[in-house]
Protein backbone atom coordinates (compact mmCIF):
# COMPACT_ATOMS: atom_id res chain seq x y z
CA UNK A 1 0.00 0.00 0.00
CA UNK A 2 3.60 2.19 0.04
CA UNK A 3 3.20 4.06 -3.25
CA UNK A 4 -0.67 4.37 -3.49
CA UNK A 5 -1.41 5.86 0.24
CA UNK A 6 2.12 8.53 -0.59
CA UNK A 7 0.88 9.54 -3.81
CA UNK A 8 -2.73 9.54 -2.71
CA UNK A 9 -2.14 12.37 0.51
CA UNK A 10 -0.20 14.14 -2.12
CA UNK A 11 -2.84 14.56 -4.70
CA UNK A 12 -6.50 14.61 -3.30
CA UNK A 13 -9.30 15.74 -5.95
CA UNK A 14 -12.14 16.46 -4.39
CA UNK A 15 -15.56 15.93 -5.39
CA UNK A 16 -18.47 18.50 -3.76
CA UNK A 17 -21.74 16.45 -2.77
CA UNK A 18 -24.39 18.23 -1.87
CA UNK A 19 -27.14 16.43 0.16
CA UNK A 20 -29.20 18.70 0.67
CA UNK A 21 -27.37 21.94 2.68
CA UNK A 22 -29.15 25.15 3.07
CA UNK A 23 -25.74 26.39 0.91
CA UNK A 24 -23.45 27.73 3.63
CA UNK A 25 -20.82 25.14 3.80
CA UNK A 26 -21.53 24.83 -0.09
CA UNK A 27 -20.08 28.57 -0.02
CA UNK A 28 -17.82 27.69 2.60
CA UNK A 29 -16.02 24.81 0.46
CA UNK A 30 -16.10 27.31 -2.93
CA UNK A 31 -14.25 29.73 -0.81
CA UNK A 32 -11.53 26.68 0.22
CA UNK A 33 -10.74 26.74 -3.42
CA UNK A 34 -10.17 30.29 -3.90
CA UNK A 35 -6.98 31.74 -4.59
CA UNK A 36 -6.94 32.89 -1.15
CA UNK A 37 -6.58 29.60 0.64
CA UNK A 38 -4.45 27.95 -2.71
CA UNK A 39 -5.53 24.43 -2.08
CA UNK A 40 -3.68 23.20 -4.92
CA UNK A 41 0.15 23.52 -3.09
CA UNK A 42 -1.28 20.44 -0.88
CA UNK A 43 -2.26 19.05 -4.49
CA UNK A 44 -5.97 19.41 -3.95
CA UNK A 45 -8.21 19.83 -7.18
CA UNK A 46 -12.35 20.25 -7.74
CA UNK A 47 -13.10 17.57 -10.21
CA UNK A 48 -16.44 17.38 -12.10
CA UNK A 49 -16.70 13.28 -11.71
CA UNK A 50 -16.90 11.00 -8.58
CA UNK A 51 -14.93 8.55 -11.02
CA UNK A 52 -11.90 10.80 -10.52
CA UNK A 53 -12.26 11.92 -7.04
CA UNK A 54 -10.41 10.78 -4.24
CA UNK A 55 -12.35 12.53 -1.40
CA UNK A 56 -16.18 13.59 -1.13
CA UNK A 57 -17.17 16.36 0.40
CA UNK A 58 -20.32 16.20 1.81
CA UNK A 59 -22.60 19.00 2.99
CA UNK A 60 -26.32 19.24 4.65
CA UNK A 61 -28.22 16.70 6.55
CA UNK A 62 -28.60 13.93 4.03
CA UNK A 63 -32.46 14.50 2.97
CA UNK A 64 -34.84 11.57 2.13
CA UNK A 65 -34.36 12.78 -1.67
CA UNK A 66 -30.37 13.12 -1.76
CA UNK A 67 -29.41 10.12 0.91
CA UNK A 68 -29.95 7.40 -2.47
CA UNK A 69 -27.73 9.67 -5.09
CA UNK A 70 -25.40 10.53 -2.10
CA UNK A 71 -25.06 6.46 -1.82
CA UNK A 72 -24.83 6.45 -5.75
CA UNK A 73 -22.02 8.95 -6.06
CA UNK A 74 -20.14 7.27 -3.54
CA UNK A 75 -20.23 3.55 -5.12
CA UNK A 76 -19.02 5.38 -8.43
CA UNK A 77 -16.28 6.80 -6.96
CA UNK A 78 -12.78 5.14 -7.70
CA UNK A 79 -11.73 3.88 -4.11
CA UNK A 80 -9.46 3.91 -2.37
CA UNK A 81 -11.55 6.98 -1.15
CA UNK A 82 -12.07 9.17 1.95
CA UNK A 83 -15.26 10.44 3.17
CA UNK A 84 -15.11 14.19 4.69
CA UNK A 85 -18.78 15.38 6.22
CA UNK A 86 -18.64 19.18 6.43
CA UNK A 87 -20.72 20.95 8.89
CA UNK A 88 -22.42 20.24 11.97
CA UNK A 89 -26.11 19.18 9.69
CA UNK A 90 -23.41 15.97 7.66
CA UNK A 91 -21.46 15.30 11.20
CA UNK A 92 -24.92 14.50 13.09
CA UNK A 93 -27.81 15.90 11.47
CA UNK A 94 -27.50 19.26 13.46
CA UNK A 95 -30.72 21.39 14.18
CA UNK A 96 -32.73 19.16 12.05
CA UNK A 97 -32.12 15.63 13.55
CA UNK A 98 -35.73 13.96 13.60
CA UNK A 99 -37.23 16.09 10.96
CA UNK A 100 -39.76 14.68 8.80
CA UNK A 101 -37.76 14.66 5.39
CA UNK A 102 -34.12 13.20 7.02
CA UNK A 103 -32.86 10.38 6.53
CA UNK A 104 -30.59 9.50 8.68
CA UNK A 105 -26.80 11.17 9.66
CA UNK A 106 -24.69 11.18 6.32
CA UNK A 107 -21.93 8.59 8.14
CA UNK A 108 -24.52 5.79 8.43
CA UNK A 109 -25.86 6.37 5.07
CA UNK A 110 -22.28 5.70 3.67
CA UNK A 111 -21.21 2.88 6.15
CA UNK A 112 -24.93 0.89 5.57
CA UNK A 113 -23.30 0.66 1.73
CA UNK A 114 -19.37 -0.20 2.74
CA UNK A 115 -18.84 -0.54 6.47
CA UNK A 116 -15.23 0.02 5.89
CA UNK A 117 -15.51 3.97 4.54
CA UNK A 118 -13.13 6.33 6.15
CA UNK A 119 -14.83 8.70 6.76
CA UNK A 120 -13.69 12.41 8.66
CA UNK A 121 -15.84 15.03 10.22
CA UNK A 122 -15.21 18.68 10.39
CA UNK A 123 -17.79 20.18 12.54
CA UNK A 124 -19.05 23.79 12.14
CA UNK A 125 -22.57 26.27 11.35
CA UNK A 126 -20.79 26.41 8.76
CA UNK A 127 -17.01 25.36 8.98
CA UNK A 128 -14.72 28.08 8.21
CA UNK A 129 -12.30 27.03 5.48
CA UNK A 130 -9.55 27.26 7.90
CA UNK A 131 -11.18 24.75 9.82
CA UNK A 132 -11.64 22.66 6.54
CA UNK A 133 -8.25 22.56 5.42
CA UNK A 134 -7.08 21.67 9.15
CA UNK A 135 -9.52 18.58 9.05
CA UNK A 136 -8.07 17.56 5.86
CA UNK A 137 -4.56 17.83 6.74
CA UNK A 138 -5.34 15.76 9.81
CA UNK A 139 -7.58 13.36 8.48
CA UNK A 140 -4.74 12.94 5.57
CA UNK A 141 -1.84 12.19 8.67
CA UNK A 142 -3.77 9.68 10.25
CA UNK A 143 -4.66 7.65 7.15
CA UNK B 1 17.71 -6.85 -36.03
CA UNK B 2 19.85 -4.10 -34.81
CA UNK B 3 17.58 -1.68 -36.85
CA UNK B 4 14.54 -2.65 -34.87
CA UNK B 5 15.78 -2.66 -31.65
CA UNK B 6 17.37 1.47 -32.68
CA UNK B 7 13.65 2.21 -33.51
CA UNK B 8 12.08 0.72 -31.00
CA UNK B 9 14.97 2.72 -28.45
CA UNK B 10 14.02 6.38 -30.46
CA UNK B 11 9.72 5.63 -29.97
CA UNK B 12 10.65 4.47 -26.06
CA UNK B 13 13.19 6.05 -24.43
CA UNK B 14 15.15 9.07 -26.90
CA UNK B 15 13.81 11.44 -28.14
CA UNK B 16 10.02 9.47 -28.24
CA UNK B 17 7.90 9.18 -25.05
CA UNK B 18 10.44 9.13 -21.92
CA UNK B 19 12.17 11.94 -23.48
CA UNK B 20 9.17 13.54 -24.22
CA UNK B 21 7.33 12.77 -20.89
CA UNK B 22 10.02 14.25 -18.85
CA UNK B 23 9.65 17.56 -20.64
CA UNK B 24 5.81 17.20 -20.90
CA UNK B 25 5.64 16.68 -17.05
CA UNK B 26 7.84 20.16 -16.58
CA UNK B 27 5.55 21.71 -18.99
CA UNK B 28 2.23 20.88 -17.08
CA UNK B 29 4.03 22.06 -13.92
CA UNK B 30 5.39 25.03 -15.76
CA UNK B 31 1.37 25.91 -17.29
CA UNK B 32 0.36 25.42 -13.34
CA UNK B 33 2.76 27.05 -11.78
CA UNK B 34 3.01 29.94 -13.97
CA UNK B 35 -0.89 30.11 -13.91
CA UNK B 36 -0.73 30.29 -9.74
CA UNK B 37 1.52 33.04 -9.53
CA UNK B 38 -0.45 35.01 -11.75
CA UNK B 39 -3.09 34.50 -9.46
CA UNK B 40 -0.91 35.66 -6.76
CA UNK B 41 -0.97 32.02 -4.87
CA UNK B 42 1.97 29.69 -4.22
CA UNK B 43 1.13 26.71 -6.79
CA UNK B 44 2.03 23.08 -6.88
CA UNK B 45 5.55 21.44 -6.22
CA UNK B 46 7.82 20.75 -9.14
CA UNK B 47 6.28 16.79 -8.89
CA UNK B 48 2.71 17.21 -8.82
CA UNK B 49 2.14 16.08 -12.40
CA UNK B 50 4.10 12.84 -11.66
CA UNK B 51 2.05 12.41 -7.91
CA UNK B 52 -1.04 12.79 -10.21
CA UNK B 53 -0.44 10.01 -12.67
CA UNK B 54 1.28 7.75 -10.01
CA UNK B 55 -2.01 8.54 -7.75
CA UNK B 56 -4.17 7.34 -10.95
CA UNK B 57 -2.28 4.15 -11.65
CA UNK B 58 -3.39 3.23 -8.31
CA UNK B 59 -7.19 3.80 -8.10
CA UNK B 60 -9.58 1.56 -9.09
CA UNK B 61 -10.71 1.43 -12.83
CA UNK B 62 -14.01 1.49 -13.32
CA UNK B 63 -15.77 0.66 -16.79
CA UNK B 64 -19.13 2.15 -17.02
CA UNK B 65 -21.80 -1.18 -17.13
CA UNK B 66 -23.40 0.43 -20.55
CA UNK B 67 -20.25 1.29 -22.10
CA UNK B 68 -18.49 -0.40 -24.98
CA UNK B 69 -16.14 -1.53 -23.03
CA UNK B 70 -13.35 -2.69 -25.68
CA UNK B 71 -13.40 1.14 -27.43
CA UNK B 72 -13.71 2.49 -23.85
CA UNK B 73 -10.36 0.91 -23.15
CA UNK B 74 -8.52 1.41 -26.31
CA UNK B 75 -9.12 5.06 -26.65
CA UNK B 76 -6.59 6.33 -24.13
CA UNK B 77 -3.72 3.72 -25.27
CA UNK B 78 -4.25 4.84 -29.20
CA UNK B 79 -4.08 8.33 -28.62
CA UNK B 80 -1.22 8.06 -26.65
CA UNK B 81 0.31 6.26 -29.30
CA UNK B 82 0.12 8.25 -31.68
CA UNK B 83 1.24 11.31 -29.61
CA UNK B 84 4.16 10.00 -28.88
CA UNK B 85 4.72 8.79 -33.11
CA UNK B 86 4.02 12.63 -33.48
CA UNK B 87 6.66 13.73 -31.01
CA UNK B 88 9.66 10.77 -31.94
CA UNK B 89 8.76 12.40 -36.29
CA UNK B 90 9.02 15.79 -34.27
CA UNK B 91 12.26 15.67 -32.48
CA UNK B 92 13.66 12.67 -34.67
CA UNK B 93 13.85 16.49 -37.69
CA UNK B 94 14.72 18.86 -34.83
CA UNK B 95 17.72 16.83 -32.88
CA UNK B 96 18.45 14.21 -35.29
CA UNK B 97 17.89 15.34 -38.58
CA UNK B 98 16.32 12.82 -39.95
CA UNK B 99 13.38 14.69 -41.81
CA UNK B 100 12.52 13.21 -45.09
CA UNK B 101 10.01 14.31 -47.20
CA UNK B 102 6.49 14.52 -46.32
CA UNK B 103 6.99 14.05 -42.57
CA UNK B 104 5.13 17.60 -42.45
CA UNK B 105 2.10 15.94 -43.68
CA UNK B 106 2.49 12.71 -41.45
CA UNK B 107 2.28 14.91 -38.29
CA UNK B 108 -0.66 17.09 -39.01
CA UNK B 109 -2.39 13.53 -40.02
CA UNK B 110 -0.86 12.03 -36.82
CA UNK B 111 -1.91 15.14 -34.45
CA UNK B 112 -5.57 14.23 -35.13
CA UNK B 113 -5.46 11.09 -33.86
CA UNK B 114 -5.41 12.10 -29.90
CA UNK B 115 -8.29 14.31 -29.96
CA UNK B 116 -10.14 12.17 -32.49
CA UNK B 117 -9.25 8.82 -29.75
CA UNK B 118 -10.62 11.07 -27.07
CA UNK B 119 -14.09 11.57 -29.26
CA UNK B 120 -14.12 7.71 -29.60
CA UNK B 121 -13.37 7.02 -25.82
CA UNK B 122 -16.18 9.53 -24.57
CA UNK B 123 -18.53 8.79 -27.02
CA UNK B 124 -18.14 5.15 -25.99
CA UNK B 125 -18.81 5.76 -22.47
CA UNK B 126 -22.50 6.11 -22.71
CA UNK B 127 -22.99 9.00 -20.68
CA UNK B 128 -24.86 12.22 -21.73
CA UNK B 129 -22.11 14.67 -20.40
CA UNK B 130 -19.69 12.84 -22.40
CA UNK B 131 -21.82 13.19 -25.62
CA UNK B 132 -22.22 16.48 -25.45
CA UNK B 133 -18.74 16.98 -24.60
CA UNK B 134 -17.55 14.51 -27.79
CA UNK B 135 -20.07 16.24 -30.07
CA UNK B 136 -18.37 20.14 -28.93
CA UNK B 137 -15.11 18.61 -29.51
CA UNK B 138 -15.76 17.44 -33.09
CA UNK B 139 -16.95 20.63 -34.09
CA UNK B 140 -13.83 22.18 -32.33
CA UNK B 141 -11.51 19.89 -34.85
CA UNK B 142 -13.68 20.95 -37.51
CA UNK B 143 -13.19 24.86 -36.66
CA UNK B 144 -9.37 24.49 -36.25
CA UNK B 145 -7.63 22.55 -38.73
CA UNK B 146 -8.88 24.48 -42.22
CA UNK B 147 -6.85 27.88 -40.23
CA UNK B 148 -4.01 25.37 -39.36
CA UNK B 149 -4.00 23.87 -42.82
CA UNK B 150 -3.67 26.83 -44.73
CA UNK B 151 -1.16 28.33 -42.23
CA UNK B 152 0.85 25.27 -43.28
CA UNK B 153 0.12 26.36 -46.84
CA UNK B 154 1.61 29.95 -46.00
CA UNK B 155 5.02 28.28 -44.90
CA UNK B 156 5.17 26.14 -47.97
CA UNK B 157 4.46 29.08 -50.22
CA UNK B 158 7.11 30.88 -47.91
CA UNK B 159 10.01 28.04 -48.25
CA UNK B 160 9.57 27.46 -51.59
CA UNK B 161 10.20 31.21 -52.13
CA UNK B 162 12.80 31.15 -49.85
CA UNK B 163 14.60 28.43 -52.43
CA UNK B 164 15.04 25.97 -50.08
CA UNK B 165 18.80 23.79 -49.97
CA UNK B 166 17.70 20.42 -51.02
CA UNK B 167 14.90 21.78 -53.36
CA UNK B 168 12.05 19.71 -51.84
CA UNK B 169 9.92 21.82 -49.01
CA UNK B 170 7.96 19.52 -47.94
CA UNK B 171 10.21 17.93 -45.17
CA UNK B 172 10.30 19.55 -41.45
CA UNK B 173 14.24 20.48 -41.94
CA UNK B 174 13.80 22.74 -44.94
CA UNK B 175 10.82 24.28 -43.60
CA UNK B 176 12.64 25.49 -40.28
CA UNK B 177 15.88 26.55 -42.95
CA UNK B 178 13.29 29.78 -44.16
CA UNK B 179 12.83 30.88 -40.99
CA UNK B 180 9.22 31.38 -42.10
CA UNK B 181 7.89 33.85 -39.17
CA UNK B 182 10.37 36.94 -40.43
CA UNK B 183 7.67 38.07 -42.93
CA UNK B 184 4.36 39.25 -42.70
CA UNK B 185 2.23 36.64 -44.10
CA UNK B 186 4.36 33.96 -42.11
CA UNK B 187 3.77 35.82 -39.10
CA UNK B 188 0.13 35.74 -39.22
CA UNK B 189 0.36 32.49 -40.21
CA UNK B 190 2.07 31.75 -36.95
CA UNK B 191 -0.53 33.68 -34.83
CA UNK B 192 -3.40 32.24 -36.00
CA UNK B 193 -1.73 28.13 -35.49
CA UNK B 194 -0.90 29.25 -31.95
CA UNK B 195 -4.28 29.31 -31.40
CA UNK B 196 -5.09 26.32 -33.48
CA UNK B 197 -2.33 24.46 -31.31
CA UNK B 198 -4.47 26.09 -28.14
CA UNK B 199 -7.48 24.73 -29.03
CA UNK B 200 -5.67 21.80 -29.79
CA UNK B 201 -4.32 20.76 -26.56
CA UNK B 202 -7.80 22.35 -25.04
CA UNK B 203 -6.57 25.17 -22.53
CA UNK B 204 -8.73 27.36 -21.43
CA UNK B 205 -10.40 30.23 -23.47
CA UNK B 206 -11.18 26.49 -25.85
CA UNK B 207 -11.83 23.88 -23.58
CA UNK B 208 -14.83 24.13 -24.34
CA UNK B 209 -14.93 19.88 -24.49
CA UNK B 210 -14.19 19.79 -21.49
CA UNK B 211 -16.02 22.36 -19.43
CA UNK B 212 -15.84 22.04 -15.86
CA UNK B 213 -18.54 23.67 -14.77
CA UNK B 214 -21.22 22.96 -17.11
CA UNK B 215 -20.42 19.43 -18.04
CA UNK B 216 -18.49 18.75 -14.98
CA UNK B 217 -15.53 17.07 -17.05
CA UNK B 218 -17.27 16.50 -20.47
CA UNK B 219 -15.27 13.91 -22.71
CA UNK B 220 -13.16 12.73 -19.52
CA UNK B 221 -16.06 12.34 -17.18
CA UNK B 222 -16.31 8.62 -17.47
CA UNK B 223 -12.42 8.12 -17.23
CA UNK B 224 -10.66 6.88 -13.89
CA UNK B 225 -7.84 4.88 -12.48
CA UNK B 226 -5.01 4.44 -14.81
CA UNK B 227 -6.88 5.20 -17.89
CA UNK B 228 -7.20 8.97 -16.83
CA UNK B 229 -4.15 8.77 -15.96
CA UNK B 230 -2.55 7.71 -19.50
CA UNK B 231 -4.66 10.73 -20.74
CA UNK B 232 -2.71 13.13 -18.50
CA UNK B 233 0.26 11.75 -20.07
CA UNK B 234 -1.36 11.87 -23.53
CA UNK B 235 -1.65 15.97 -22.44
CA UNK B 236 1.78 15.93 -21.77
CA UNK B 237 3.15 14.81 -24.63
CA UNK B 238 0.91 17.14 -26.77
CA UNK B 239 1.94 19.59 -24.72
CA UNK B 240 5.71 19.12 -26.14
CA UNK B 241 4.78 18.00 -29.19
CA UNK B 242 2.40 20.53 -30.97
CA UNK B 243 4.44 23.34 -29.98
CA UNK B 244 7.66 21.82 -31.34
CA UNK B 245 5.45 21.38 -34.60
CA UNK B 246 5.25 25.79 -34.73
CA UNK B 247 9.11 25.74 -33.63
CA UNK B 248 9.84 23.58 -36.91
CA UNK B 249 7.76 25.01 -39.43
CA UNK B 250 7.46 28.31 -38.25
CA UNK B 251 10.39 29.55 -35.49
CA UNK B 252 13.50 27.76 -37.05
CA UNK B 253 13.80 24.90 -35.54
CA UNK B 254 16.40 23.86 -33.50
CA UNK B 255 19.47 24.18 -35.45
CA UNK B 256 23.06 22.14 -34.52
CA UNK B 257 25.36 22.88 -31.75
CA UNK B 258 25.23 23.32 -28.51
CA UNK B 259 23.78 26.71 -28.23
CA UNK B 260 21.34 26.30 -30.99
CA UNK B 261 20.09 23.67 -29.18
CA UNK B 262 19.85 25.91 -26.26
CA UNK B 263 18.10 28.28 -28.06
CA UNK B 264 15.27 25.59 -29.46
CA UNK B 265 14.31 24.38 -26.11
CA UNK B 266 14.16 28.61 -25.12
CA UNK B 267 12.14 28.53 -28.28
CA UNK B 268 9.57 25.73 -26.41
CA UNK B 269 9.66 27.81 -23.47
CA UNK B 270 8.27 30.78 -25.39
CA UNK B 271 5.63 29.13 -26.87
CA UNK B 272 4.75 27.76 -23.27
CA UNK B 273 4.79 31.26 -21.81
CA UNK B 274 2.31 32.54 -24.94
CA UNK B 275 -0.25 29.88 -24.61
CA UNK B 276 -0.58 30.20 -20.45
CA UNK B 277 -0.73 34.23 -21.13
CA UNK B 278 -3.58 33.21 -23.55
CA UNK B 279 -4.74 30.82 -21.25
CA UNK B 280 -4.42 33.12 -18.42
CA UNK B 281 -6.34 36.32 -19.84
CA UNK B 282 -9.24 34.77 -21.34
CA UNK B 283 -12.16 33.31 -20.71
CA UNK B 284 -14.07 30.19 -21.72
CA UNK B 285 -15.96 30.76 -25.32
CA UNK B 286 -18.64 29.21 -26.55
CA UNK B 287 -18.43 26.74 -29.18
CA UNK B 288 -20.65 29.11 -32.30
CA UNK B 289 -18.19 31.60 -30.94
CA UNK B 290 -14.95 29.60 -31.34
CA UNK B 291 -16.18 27.99 -34.70
CA UNK B 292 -17.22 31.32 -35.90
CA UNK B 293 -13.69 32.53 -34.81
CA UNK B 294 -12.12 30.22 -36.45
CA UNK B 295 -13.61 30.22 -39.80
CA UNK B 296 -14.65 33.74 -40.19
CA UNK B 297 -11.62 35.87 -38.61
CA UNK B 298 -8.66 33.23 -38.87
CA UNK B 299 -9.17 31.82 -42.35
CA UNK B 300 -9.66 35.21 -43.64
CA UNK B 301 -6.63 36.11 -42.29
CA UNK B 302 -4.88 33.04 -43.82
CA UNK B 303 -6.06 33.89 -46.95
CA UNK B 304 -4.91 37.13 -47.00
CA UNK B 305 -1.31 35.32 -45.69
CA UNK B 306 -1.26 33.62 -48.88
CA UNK B 307 -2.25 36.29 -51.06
CA UNK B 308 0.58 38.01 -49.87
CA UNK B 309 3.18 35.36 -49.84
CA UNK B 310 1.97 34.61 -53.11
CA UNK B 311 2.61 37.94 -53.93
CA UNK B 312 5.91 38.00 -52.30
CA UNK B 313 7.17 35.49 -53.90
CA UNK B 314 6.00 36.29 -57.91
CA UNK B 315 7.65 39.96 -57.16
CA UNK B 316 10.72 38.82 -54.89
CA UNK B 317 9.78 39.91 -51.79
CA UNK B 318 10.92 38.46 -48.56
CA UNK B 319 9.45 40.25 -45.92
CA UNK B 320 5.79 39.70 -47.64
Amino acid sequence: MGWRLWSLKRSVWVYHVNAGACNNCDIEVVDLLTPRFDVERFGIRLVGSPRQADALLVTGVGTRQAIKRLQDAYIQTAKPCLVFCIGACACGCGIFEGAYHVSGPVDQAIKSIDPDAIIAYVPGCPPKPEAIVSGVVKALSVV
Amino acid sequence: MTGIAENVFRLLVFPGLVFTLVIGMFGCWVLRKVSALIQWRVGPPWYQPWVDVLKLAGKELLIPEQANAVVFLAAPVVGLAAAVLVSTVLWNALLGRHAYVGDLIVVLYLSVIPSLALIMGSSASASPHAAIGASREMKLILSYELPMAAAMVVALIKAAASGSPSGQVLDLSSLSAAKVIWSISGFMAFLVSLLCIHAKLGLVPFDIAESETELAGGILIEYSGILMGIWRLVQAVLLVALPLLLIAVFLGGFGTGRWAILAGFGKLVLLWVLLILIKNTNPRVRIDQAMRFFWFVCTPALVIAVILAILGRFYGIGWL
